[in-house]
Parts: structure tokens; sequence; C-alpha cells
């Protein structure tokens, strides 16, 4: 009891990490859906070399650990005199290996939605951009959206990987605080119900919408 | 340029550095591979019971999964290994597969119920009981479809093992972070090829399995009789 009591009179510094956790996270999905998106596009095209750069991007960052990843920016880019925060790299980091699955994610929505749709498209006019943008993209956006908000839970649960190089963000915080007071249980306890009042609404939503679209199908 | 890069190259490829990060691959072979095959075992009694008509294992299995997949592995790693006396690789392991019990029952889960309601309902009507319709009906066509994800898993769980390296576990990642720290490797170019190497070395393993994943992907929609 005594040392839930501790815990609790802590309870600021947690939720500093949580906050941090979250303003990492946000941010990071804005950029994974940005990469997710124009490389998904990109892969839809016909240029050998773009498609080989972006399936060698797909490889290389869904095949190796993030933790490897995350070493390479903190370790390597000092050395080159590129020097970036925590946030910056943390942000950069789940953007570009969430970003490897999400442009899988926007490129078999776009090949869900059927050919003749882009032909109905260009033959009434549209240009290439205008078709994607009005007639392609917004019937993709329905079947990627389950799969997406997955990745979005992903990149939540993964943010904790900043641990690594004291990202400050409530992972990093429970190592320590616990390290420090030797107080594990309510610290791990406290630690998992804020991860899930993050996550679990989130990857019930997704439930919930993968569950309508099947039904509308 | 150029010199700096062979520098590189015979600081990292070292015989004493290679041997230690070999260890660690080693520890990463041996983490992935019990916690791979624990994960089946467990996340497929998991994704049965979520699947059962009974209440209790079901809530029970339905608390679990969505408790735990909506968790931080690395939260598990952590406790696994400050609050049990478990040694260090058997504790990663057991976080693990804690964790990836929730995410294998899913797949499992996903698989049964691809499988049409027509399935059930003609195995029936011909005398079989429920157990002899899920061993010779469902499963065999289920499997087609959940063969796939789970090796793409798989993937993802020998990542995995690379959270261990925050409890200092001394698997791959954690042993490239050490050697980075060594006084031979000085340079960016030595640090940048350190990595690569050790990402190359993930890479070709996950790349292995991905392949697999891909391969069956394309045979698990065919003779899926809805």
């Amino acid at each position: 009891m005594y040392n839930w009591k501790t815990w609790f009179s802590d309870w600021t510094f947690f939720a500093d990490g949580f906050l941090r956790t979250l303003y990492i996270s946000m941010l990071g999905l804005a950029f994974t859906l940005v990469i997710g998106i124009v490389v998904g596009i990109l892969l839809c095209g016909k240029n050998r070399v773009v498609l080989a750069v972006c399936r060698g991007y797909m490889s290389f960052f869904q095949n190796t650990p993030l933790v490897i990843q995350i070493f390479i920016y903190y370790n390597v880019l000092p050395k080159l005199g590129i020097y970036l925060d925590i946030v910056t790299i943390g942000v950069m980091g789940l953007a570009l290996y969430t970003g490897a699955y999400a442009a899988d994610i926007v490129h078999s929505a776009i090949k869900a939605v059927p050919t003749g749709q882009m032909e109905a498209a260009s033959s009434q006019g549209f240009g290439y951009v205008q078709a994607m943008w009005h007639i392609i993209l917004p019937q993709a956006v329905k079947i990627g959206l389950p799969p997406m908000t997955n990745q979005a839970v992903n990149l939540i649960k993964n943010s904790s990987v900043l641990a690594v190089i004291a990202g400050g963000e409530l992972m990093y915080r429970a190592d320590t605080w616990s390290g420090d007071n030797l107080i594990y249980g309510p610290t791990f306890v406290m630690t998992g119900v804020l991860y899930l009042v993050i996550c679990l609404p989130i990857s019930l939503l997704a439930r919930w919408m993968e569950k309508r679209s099947v039904r509308h199908v | 340029m150029f010199e700096s890069w062979a520098n590189a190259f015979h600081n990292v490829f070292a015989a004493n550095i290679l041997l230690f990060l070999g260890k660690g691959l080693l520890n990463t072979l041996y983490i992935s591979f019990f916690s791979i095959v624990f994960s089946l075992v467990f996340g497929t009694i998991l994704g049965l019971m979520r699947n059962t008509k009974g209440y209790v294992l079901r809530w029970t299995a339905t608390l679990y999964i969505e408790i735990v997949r909506n968790i931080p592995l690395l939260l598990f790693i952590i406790a696994m290994r400050f609050m049990t006396k478990l040694p260090a690789l058997a504790s990663g392991i057991a976080a693990i597969t804690v964790f990836t019990s929730a995410i294998v029952a899913e797949i499992v889960r996903g698989g049964l119920n691809s499988v049409g309601k027509g399935q059930w309902e003609a195995a029936t009507s011909q005398g079989f009981s429920r157990v002899q319709t899920m061993w010779h009906v469902i499963i065999p066509q289920a499997m087609r479809r959940i063969r796939s994800p789970l090796v793409s898993q798989f993937v993802t769980t020998i990542k995995d093992t690379s959270f261990c390296a925050v409890v200092g576990t001394y698997e791959l990642s954690f042993t490239s972070k050490i050697v980075a720290a060594h006084r031979t490797i000085v340079t960016a170019e030595d640090i940048l090829l350190l990595y690569l190497l050790v990402a190359m070395i993930y890479y070709v393993i996950n790349r292995i399995f991905a392949g697999i994943a891909r391969r069956q992907r394309g045979s698990a929609m065919k003779g899926v009789v809805r």
C-alpha cells in the first residue's frame, strides 16, 4: 500500500511521460500517413526506378527492428554533424518504420478499388491526379482505414522503444522511476493501464470498422 | 572517403567483434525460436477458447487478448525481468510469449471465423460431432488462411526480441550497442557500418520468413469454401 502511495505522489512525472507519448505518437502518426499515402500511390505507378526505391524502403524498414533503426539515428547522425533532439528522432523513427507498413496498406487499398472506376473517370475527362483524388482515394479510404487504425495502435505501442535512447516518454519514465524507487508492481500496473487507456479504444474502433466493412461488401 | 570506409571495414570485421555479435545472434535466435513455439501453443489454445460457446472460457480469453495486445511488449519485458527471478533469456522468452500468444490467438480466431457457417451445418448434417467437424472440416480450411499471417508474425517476433536490449539481455541489438562503444569503433563510418551489418543480419533472416509468408498468401485464397 505504501508503494502505491509513493507512486501516486509522483503521478505528475508519469503524466508528463504520458503526454509526451501522446505527442510523439500523434506527430509520428501524421508523418506516417503522409509517407504511407505518397509511397502507396507511387507504388501504383509504372516507373521501375521509383518502384525499386519504394520497395527497397519498405523492405528494409519492415524487416529490421525499430530498435536498430533508432540506434542508427541516435548514434550515427551526430557523428555526421546532424544534431536532432530526442523527440525529433522518435517521431522520425516511428514515422519511417510505420510508414513502410502504411504504404503497403494504402497500396493494397487503392488496388482493391475496381479498375473500372479509373477507366470511368478517365472517360469522363478526369486526369490521373484528379481521378486519384476525387474517385479512387475516397473509396480506398474505406478499405484502408481499419488496418491503418491497427497500425496507429502499433505506432503508439512502439513509441515505448524510445526508452532505449532515454526518450522521456511513458515507458522510459516507468523503467527509470521503478529502478530508482525499487517499486515495480504499482509502476508497471499503472503504466499498463495508461497505455490501455490510449490503445484499447483505438483498437476497438478498428474492430468495429472491420465488422462494418465486412457487412457492406 | 575510400580510406575511411576501408578502415571501417577493418575495425568492424575484426574477429573479436564478430564473435561477440555472433553470440548475440545466437541468443536472438534462441529467444525467437522458443517464443514462437510457446506462442503457437498458447495462442492456439487462447484462440480456440475465444471461439467456444462457454461463457467463462470465452470471456477469460477475450479479456486476456484485448488487454495484452493493447499494452506495449516492452512493458512485459521490463516487468518480467525485474519482477521475477528468471534468468535473462528465459524472462525474455516468457515476456514475448505472454504478448505474442494474444496476437497468435487473434490470427487463429480470424482463420476459424473465415470458414463459412455452411461448413458446420453440412458437417453436422453428415453426422459429424463438434470435435470431428473442427478437426476434419474447419481446421484444414482455416490453416490455409492462418499460415501466412502467422509467418508474418514470426518476422515481427524476431524483430521484437530486440526490445530485450532495454533490460540488457545479450541479444544481437544489445551486443551491437556494446560494440558501438568499443574503443576501436570511433568514426561515423565505423558505427554506420556496424549497425548496417546488424540490420542486414536481421534483414536476411526476416526476408526469408517474409518470402514464405508472401508465397502462402497466394495459396490462401484458393479452395476456401464460404
